[in-house]
Formats: C-alpha cells, sequence, structure tokens
C-alpha cells in the first residue's frame, strides 16, 4: 500500500523528457538533425550538445526508480554505494523532500528553500549531482558560485558532502548503517591512502617516546 | 692626524643625527604599513564547521599522501588515536609527520563527542614570519603561509612565536633538522587555484574553500541563519589580526582547546615598537658615546700633541 501511494508521488511520468523514448532517440544523427531546429550552427556548439547528450544517461539515477542502483560516480577509495531507491521512499515515509528537497514537487522541508520554493514544480533532473557538485571548490566552480547572488545556493555542500550529510544525519536517528564501511567497501587504493589492511604499518616496539 | 675640536664634534654630531632622525622616520613608515595590512585582499581560506566533523581521520591520511609523509604509526582508519594524550593531558599536535591531527573533546551536555582538526591557521599577520631571523617564511596572495626548507637553519624561534604552537620540528633528523609545517597544499594545488587536499577528502564537507572575505560573510550567515545553532564567534576572523583558516562551533571555543585570551592585535605588534628603537640605538649610540669619549680626553690629547707641534 504504501508503495502505491508513493509511487503516485515519486514516479516518474513515463513519456516525460528523460523517459525511455529520450535515452532512445540519443544519438548523434538525432542531435544532427536537430541542430538547425535548435539553432544550434558551430560545431563546438553540438559537440556540446553531444557532451551533454552523453552525460545525461551516467546521471541517470531517478529514471532507474524503482530499482537498486549505484551511486558510483565518486567511488574511489571506496566502491559506490547500492542504493535501494524504494526502500527509502518507504523510509522517509514518501517525503521526497527530505531528500530532494524543492526538486521532486513535494513541498519542501527545509526552512531555507521555502522562501523560493514553496510551490515549486518536478525539477526536469532531481538527481543530486545535477546540483550537488562534484568538485565544489574547483576555481571554475568558486568563480560560478561567486557571481550567485542567492546565498542559499552558494553554500550547498558539494555531491560527497550531501551524500554524507543527508545519509548520516538520518541514518543515526533511524538506527541505519553509519559506519563507513557498512555503506562501501574500501578498494585497494583505499586501503593504502589509509595505511591499513594490506598496507598497515607494521606494528613497532614501543619505545615510550610521546 | 685631523684634530678632533668643538666644530668637528658638533658637525659629526648633526650628520649622526640627520641619519638618525631618517631611520626613525623609516621605520614610523614601516610600522604604520604593519598595522594597516590585515592580509592580501583576495586571499584565499578555509572555513571549518566543527559541528559537522565526525572524526574519521580523512584529512589526515590525505595530508600525509599530498605531502608524501612519512608511514603513520597507525592506520588512518584506526580511531584508537583519539585517546592518546601527551603530557599533562594534552591533545595530540602537529608533529613532522602529521601536519594535521584530528582530535576528540568530550563536552559537557553535548550528545556527541565534538573532533577538532588542527594544522596551521595560516594568519594575516604571522608570529612566525615575523620571528624567523633568516626570512625564511612567506606569506603568499593566495593566503598560504610557506617556508623555505633550504634556508631553515633550525632554530625553533617560530616554535615558540606561533600562538597556536604548529610548527613542528625534525627531531628525527641528526644532519640537518628543520621546521615543519602545514602550507595549505601551495605547491601541488592552491597555487592552481585549488583546494587543500584535506578540504577536498573530506566525507562530511566540514570545509568550505574560498576567498576570505567571503567565507567571513558566509559564517555570519550562517551563525545568523541557524539560531542557536552556533555560538556566536566566528574563530579566526579577528584572532591575533586575523587567520586563513576559521572556525564555527556549537560550544564555547575555550572548551575545544581554543585559546580565547590571544587578543586582536597580530604578534608582531607587542614588539614592532622596540624593534623600530633598535637602528636608532644603533645609530645614535656609537657617535654619542664616541663623542662623550674624544670629549673627555680632549685635554689630554691635546697636551700630548701640543709639545710635538
Amino acid at each position: 500500500m504504501l508503495k502505491g501511494y508513493s509511487k503516485q508521488y515519486c514516479r516518474r511520468k513515463p513519456h516525460s523528457k528523460f523517459g525511455g523514448d529520450f535515452f532512445k532517440s540519443l544519438t548523434f544523427s538525432f542531435i544532427l538533425k536537430r541542430r538547425k531546429e535548435m539553432g544550434l550552427k558551430t560545431g563546438k556548439q553540438v559537440g556540446l550538445a553531444a557532451l551533454i547528450a552523453m552525460a545525461v544517461p551516467l546521471g541517470l539515477p531517478f529514471s532507474a526508480n524503482g530499482e537498486v542502483f549505484e551511486l558510483s560516480s565518486l567511488a574511489n577509495l571506496y566502491e559506490g554505494v547500492s542504493f535501494d531507491h524504494d526502500m527509502h521512499i518507504e523510509a522517509v515515509a514518501n517525503d521526497c523532500s527530505l531528500c530532494h528537497h524543492h526538486t521532486a514537487g513535494t513541498p519542501p522541508k527545509d526552512p531555507t528553500c521555502i522562501p523560493c520554493h514553496k510551490n515549486s514544480p518536478e525539477a526536469d533532473s532531481p538527481a543530486c549531482s545535477s546540483c550537488h557538485l562534484m568538485e565544489p571548490f574547483s576555481s571554475a566552480n568558486l568563480a560560478i558560485s561567486e557571481k550567485n547572488p542567492l546565498l542559499h545556493h552558494k553554500v550547498k555542500p558539494g555531491l560527497k558532502a550531501a551524500f554524507h550529510q543527508n545519509c548520516m544525519g538520518c541514518h543515526q536517528e533511524s538506527g541505519g548503517p553509519v559506519g563507513c564501511q557498512d555503506c562501501h567497501a574500501m578498494t585497494e587504493k583505499g586501503e593504502k591512502f589509509y595505511n591499513t589492511g594490506q598496507y598497515a604499518p607494521k606494528p613497532r616496539k614501543d619505545t615510550g617516546h610521546h | 692626524m685631523k684634530k678632533m675640536n668643538r666644530r668637528n664634534f658638533i658637525k659629526g654630531s648633526l650628520a649622526g643625527g640627520i641619519a638618525t632622525a631618517a631611520a626613525a622616520g623609516k621605520a614610523k613608515k614601516a610600522s604604520a604599513a604593519g598595522g594597516d595590512f590585515g592580509g592580501y585582499p583576495d586571499s584565499m581560506g578555509v572555513l571549518v564547521d566543527l559541528t559537522k566533523c565526525v572524526g574519521c581521520r580523512t584529512c589526515e591520511a590525505a595530508c600525509n599522501k599530498e605531502q608524501g609523509l612519512p608511514e603513520p604509526d597507525k592506520p588512518f582508519d584506526d580511531l584508537s588515536v583519539f585517546d592518546e594524550h601527551r603530557h599533562g593531558g594534552l591533545p595530540r599536535r602537529t608533529t613532522e609527520k602529521a601536519y594535521t591531527v584530528v582530535n576528540r573533546y568530550n563536552v559537557e551536555g553535548r550528545e556527541h563527542p565534538l573532533f577538532r582538526k588542527f594544522q596551521c591557521n595560516h594568519c594575516n599577520e604571522p608570529a612566525c614570519l615575523t620571528s624567523c631571523f633568516v626570512n625564511a617564511y612567506t606569506k603568499t596572495p593566495e593566503g598560504a603561509v610557506i617556508y623555505n626548507p633550504k634556508v631553515c637553519v633550525g632554530c625553533r624561534t617560530c616554535m615558540i612565536a606561533c600562538p597556536f604552537y604548529v610548527p613542528a620540528y625534525s627531531y628525527s633528523s641528526a644532519i640537518n633538522p628543520v621546521v615543519k609545517k602545514c602550507i595549505m597544499c601551495y605547491d601541488t594545488r592552491l597555487k592552481f587555484g585549488r583546494p587543500p587536499a584535506c578540504v577536498e577528502s573530506c566525507p562530511q564537507g566540514v570545509m568550505t574553500f574560498g576567498k576570505r572575505k567571503d567565507l567571513i560573510a558566509l559564517a555570519h550567515e550562517k551563525i545568523g541563519g541557524n539560531p542557536g545553532k552556533y555560538v556566536e564567534h566566528l574563530y579566526g576572523e579577528r584572532e591575533v589580526g586575523g587567520t586563513s583558516w576559521m572556525y564555527l562551533s556549537d560550544v564555547p571555543f575555550d572548551k575545544i582547546g581554543f585559546d580565547m585570551h590571544l587578543g586582536k592585535e597580530p604578534i608582531i605588534s607587542y614588539v614592532k615598537d622596540f624593534l623600530a628603537i633598535v637602528p636608532m640605538v644603533l645609530c645614535i649610540w656609537p657617535a654619542l658615546f664616541t663623542g662623550f669619549h674624544l670629549l673627555s680626553t680632549r685635554k689630554q690629547a691635546n697636551k700630548e700633541e701640543s709639545p710635538k707641534a
């Protein structure tokens, strides 16, 4: 029963922009055909469009609604996280805005969002990565946020921080996993980075030195 | 030999006086400039929100790898280090092997322990820099306080001058021990506009990297926008003339090892008036006392010289 209710709120409309048809049409010829219509003239712009089109399927978690999918765009020291979206919809009692703030079409919870986004419709892409940047402090992104007069958006955490702050806060309250490796296993690169596992320092005699 | 008479003496002292006045004027100018400096306008900084740190020590590992530091004594995912204390029950500090450390503070009335990352605060007017007699230190326009280990003679004056007890010493080196500290990843990152390794590695987004002046505005927005969440103080905004690293906390700063008695003046301000006198003393005293000496021995000298003439 809960699930049915949740889908009413959270499932993407079958033929929306990011539905199956959209991905089928993501071919280069399609873009070339559309070039005139879209008013794209230079090769640079076509290239850019192609790049964006190719990047979109990689960040498609929300078209994979109802599935368990990998949050692996940041996987490096740790493996990606298998994220059961439906399970979490139940866990938050269908309150999409707990994680999606004002981008899921449900009324926002965060008091800082409410003044502007009280009645905001569902965003084109409610994926975390469409707002929370992978490299929030790169000089290019710093230059952009410097020009942004909307301070609330200026302080939004990067993608990694957004995941951890949002997940961990809830997990601590609701008894979800909170240990690093409860969600994602450490990779070999991670073991090297943390000097642990096979790369752990050899125990030395305590010299009594402080 | 030129005879020293009254006219020559007055001439000499006048010339000396003018030179001294010029030197004093210069010193005064320099000290005024020092007082107005207050840091480079576009200096970068880091805002640390201590309420967010969970004590995972990832920043320590990132620093170790970025700076090519030696292997740690314990793995970076070993949390037993929080129970380690130095003599006198003091928490861990920076060493030649670790330019940053995270310490745990059990604060009464706080649900969870508070974790505090500790590293060089990169002062606007660094005491280490002003104390260094070989000029090994530089405050870069990007905000980092860097040092040249090739110049460092290992005198450790900066370790005493630093109000935060940051610089560490390579005691392990018998031949060429030098001072070691966080350089805000200047060589590998900051110079190229990238944030320090610890900032980028933090899973919790404890640290925000940006222009120092923007971070101050942001911090005050955070304090004002979340009434009751933070103590109303941005540590590092004014302490010792301002630092590039600044801190927000939800418990009083003195309970988590921050020194609240440092004052707003840069450490150099306490000594620069005295230092301004030094060149004056060096100019006047030799001339003055040579004059006194010659004056007092004048009669004797005249007596000795007159029979020969």
